[in-house]
């Protein structure tokens, strides 16, 4: 048998696949045994499996530091019964849910009420296949990263919306409604800001974005961090923007009717999100797997940095109260896209100016590019931020029109 | 083109993650906004007034335990109050700084309860509830210290209260008082000027001063407009007369006046608290009374105290028998709810649940 060449025809290492070393590796194992299609297709489907698995667990875990850390925020335990400090309860937790009746209720579409919970889950497994989790290490290295994972990161309010429609009960539709709105509007200033990370790195790919990074990306655009962190807990639906799914409100949400394993499926897309989420922020400005000793180590910065962003959705979900519809779409509108615009045009300007002849920014211009940006956004978060606070305000005593309602803080009384 | 948009009917409860309870309203909604109100009540009704006709006047105060499970003492101390109108007679001094002490504490516990669900539905998850909740369980150990029982107490009786404190009450106090005055630093600070809540509460469904007044609202609802009004001032029984607190008043009627009196009167509850601790006095707690209690015929009552929810009064009218001829319960959580309406027109969906949760009622008191 001929060996197989991995440039003949069917795949080039700098593909579409990018070049992973993993993948030629497995394809040529298999090529040894098998014909050169079906270890190709055996090499992609192991690496399927990794990411699945990966993600999967990675969600579990995410599930059981989020509650054991709520737990602590909150004055209490946390699940620790099942396995040392509870790790194991994610195992439990889906044991039980699997073994629960599977219930469609009366009057829901069947085909779109059981295709969400798939939808959810498969465009979080697509999305975090892009992730370099260590040099060069991504499942896919595209070349257009970014713009992937904008791309299927946003199937999500699809399927929500469909979740909520196909539900047949009117507190998911109230949950799809606001889902859609919101996950829309704040779309917008998070491609905006990830506009300015794209033009100081040069790339859309994700690994050249990371090795671009001589000074992370919060230092050098602390604005766009600030609105993709906004702009993304709104995304991932979590306070204060979890109107989606505000459960003292309307229940659940969308997934106020899912049960059983469907159930357990979005709720790990649910937390796999916050994972990935983490993960971008990690690798898009946090430096990635870039850290201060040895490359091979990689893996571990990312894994500290996707945990440090983890624990500020815990810690920011712990604190906050929630925002009401309409003060998060002027949030969005009034607040986060002036914000987004203002670091694009300063990204712009500096670029311009900083870059030399060959359009290459050296690790000096980016600490500059650091120090104007930093006063930048401390002034204009500032300003923007109390113009805001005077919208809102007044836009909360206006919903009805019919009593006006004077201001004033309260005073005590004595008799 | 036009599009064909249609109102929407949801039923809110009566199971629902935050309607305390069985509450259950019937809303129209239009997108968000509500256009049509309608409250459903009686599903926790168990027939209170009418078991206490089958019971004798001491049996009575279990039953008051389970009105208002959050603030039993008060309801407790209502009732034997006006057992006590009905049969002429009065507490001694130790007995009534007793029932201060556990109605104040229980009107902190209350309004922990109250504040902690309150932010609850805003939206914040669990954080201010078990922060809040945290002090509360020391507020019921202290009564489990008392009586044995931490909600449904029956710790006062017609003529006083059922036993002096053990010795080692007094020393669980004192630690108590030291630690909460942390832990309420520690709420406050969490949530007295937090951004959202302010933005969330201020000036959503403001409850003008006249409206409060017409529609019989009372307690921290109708202190909250401005009202200056509070039986422990105006009517003052037990040992209020001999303690100094002031009464907080709101200027709007809105949520956050809502939420922020019930905070201030957890300090003037403990101001309270301190005083009682000061001014008690060793002596007897009950008075000697018989076995079964029998009132002249024809005698009537009211005993009115201010509840953590307002106005709580019991109307006794007696026919010479063991036990009441007719127990009627003036609950303030039903009375208070009397402004649903006024309260959720107009207003959205979010804002709903946070305003129903600014009236703080309590279902067992409303269906009795």
């Amino acid at each position: 048998m001929r060996p197989c060449n991995l440039t003949d025809g069917m795949i080039s290492p700098d593909g579409v696949l990018g070049g992973n070393p993993l993948f030629y590796w497995i394809y040529g194992l298999a090529a040894n045994v098998v014909p050169c299609w079906l270890a190709y297709v055996i090499a992609g489907g192991v690496i399927m499996l990794i990411l699945i698995n990966a993600v999967l667990l990675g969600a579990a875990i995410v599930s059981w530091g989020e509650r054991r850390l709520l737990g602590r925020f909150q004055n209490r335990v946390g699940p620790n019964r099942w396995g040392p400090f509870g790790a194991l309860q994610p195992i439990a937790d889906l044991a039980k849910l699997i073994t629960k009746e599977d219930i469609i209720p009366y009057g829901a579409d069947r085909l779109a009420f059981t295709a969400v919970p798939v939808i959810m889950v498969s465009s979080l497994l697509l999305a975090t296949a892009v992730i370099p989790f260590a040099k060069d290490v991504a499942l896919v290295d595209l070349n257009v990263g970014v713009l992937f994972v904008l791309a299927v990161s946003s199937l999500t309010s699809i399927a929500i919306f469909t979740a909520g429609w196909a539900s047949n009960n009117r507190y998911a539709l109230f949950g799809a409604g606001r889902a859609v709105a919101v996950l829309i509007s704040y779309e917008v200033p998070v491609v905006l800001s990830l506009l300015g990370v794209v033009i100081v790195a040069g790339s859309m790919s994700l690994g050249d974005i990371v090795v671009a990074q001589a000074v992370p990306f919060f230092l050098v655009q602390p604005l766009a961090f600030f609105v993709f962190l906004a702009g993304m807990s709104a995304e991932l639906n979590r306070t204060p923007f979890d109107v989606a799914e505000a459960e003292s409100e309307i229940i659940a949400g969308y997934h106020t009717e899912y049960s059983g394993i469907k159930f357990a499926l979005i709720q790990a897309a649910e937390f796999g999100g916050a994972l990935f989420v983490s993960g971008l922020i990690a690798t898009l400005f946090l430096a990635g797997w870039a850290g201060p000793v040895a490359d091979w180590l990689g893996w571990l910065w990312f894994l500290i940095k996707t945990f440090i962003g983890i624990f500020l959705f815990v810690w920011i979900r712990s604190t906050f109260p929630r925002l009401r519809l309409d003060q998060i779409m002027a949030v969005c509108w009034k607040f986060l896209m002036p914000l987004s615009f203002i670091n694009l045009a300063a990204v712009v300007l500096e670029v311009y100016f900083l870059r030399d002849a060959n359009g290459v920014l050296t690790t000096a211009d980016l600490w500059i590019m650091a120090a104007i940006n930093l006063v930048l956004a401390v002034v204009s978060i500032t300003f923007f931020g109390n113009l805001i606070k005077e919208k809102v305000r007044s836009g909360s005593g206006g919903a009805r029109s019919a009593n006006p309602v004077t201001s004033g803080l309260p005073t005590t009384g004595t008799m | 083109m036009t599009i064909r948009t249609e109102p929407m009917t949801v039923n809110v409860g009566p199971q629902h993650p935050s309607t305390h309870g069985v509450f259950r309203v019937r809303i129209t909604f239009d997108g968000e906004d509500i256009v049509e109100v309608e409250p459903v009540l009686g599903y926790l009704h168990r027939g209170t007034e009418k078991l206490a006709e089958e019971r004798n006047y001491v049996q009575v105060v279990t039953l008051t335990d389970r009105l208002d499970y959050t603030s039993s003492m008060i309801n407790n101390q209502a009732y034997c109050l006006a057992v006590e109108q009905l049969l002429g007679i009065e507490a001694p001094p130790r007995g009534k700084y007793l029932r201060t002490l556990t109605a104040e504490l229980q009107r902190i516990a209350s309004h922990l309860i109250a504040v902690g669900f309150f932010v609850q539905e805003l939206g914040a998850f669990g954080t201010p509830l078990m922060y809040t909740f945290r002090s509360r369980e020391r507020i019921l150990d202290l009564f489990e210290m008392l009586c044995g029982a931490r909600i449904t107490v029956s710790y006062m009786r017609p003529g006083g209260v059922f036993s002096d404190t053990p010795p080692d009450f007094w020393p669980a106090l004192d630690q108590f008082l030291a630690d909460f005055e942390g832990e309420l630093e520690e709420i406050e600070n969490l949530l007295l000027s937090n951004e959202i809540l302010m933005v969330r509460t201020r000036g959503v469904s403001p409850l003008p001063r006249d409206v409060a007044i017409n529609c019989s609202v009372s307690g921290p609802v109708l202190r909250a407009s401005g009202v200056n009004w509070d039986w422990r001032k105006i009517a003052p029984y037990d040992a209020y007369d001999q303690v100094d607190f002031d009464v907080p008043l709101g200027s709007n009627g809105d949520n956050y006046d809502r939420f922020w009196v019930r905070m201030q009167e957890v300090r003037q509850s403990l101001r309270i608290v301190r005083q009682c601790i000061a001014q008690i006095e060793p002596g007897p707690v009950r008075l000697e009374l018989p076995m079964v209690l029998r009132a002249e015929p024809g005698a009537e009552a009211y005993g009115r105290v201010e509840a953590s929810k307002g106005e709580l009064g019991f109307y006794l009218v007696s026919d010479g028998g063991v036990s009441p001829y007719r127990c009627k319960i003036r609950s303030p959580s039903l009375i208070n709810l009397t402004i649903t309406e006024h309260l959720l027109l107009g207003w959205k969906l979010a804002d709903m649940i946070v305003s129903l949760g600014s009236v703080d009622i309590n279902m067992g008191e409303v269906d009795r």
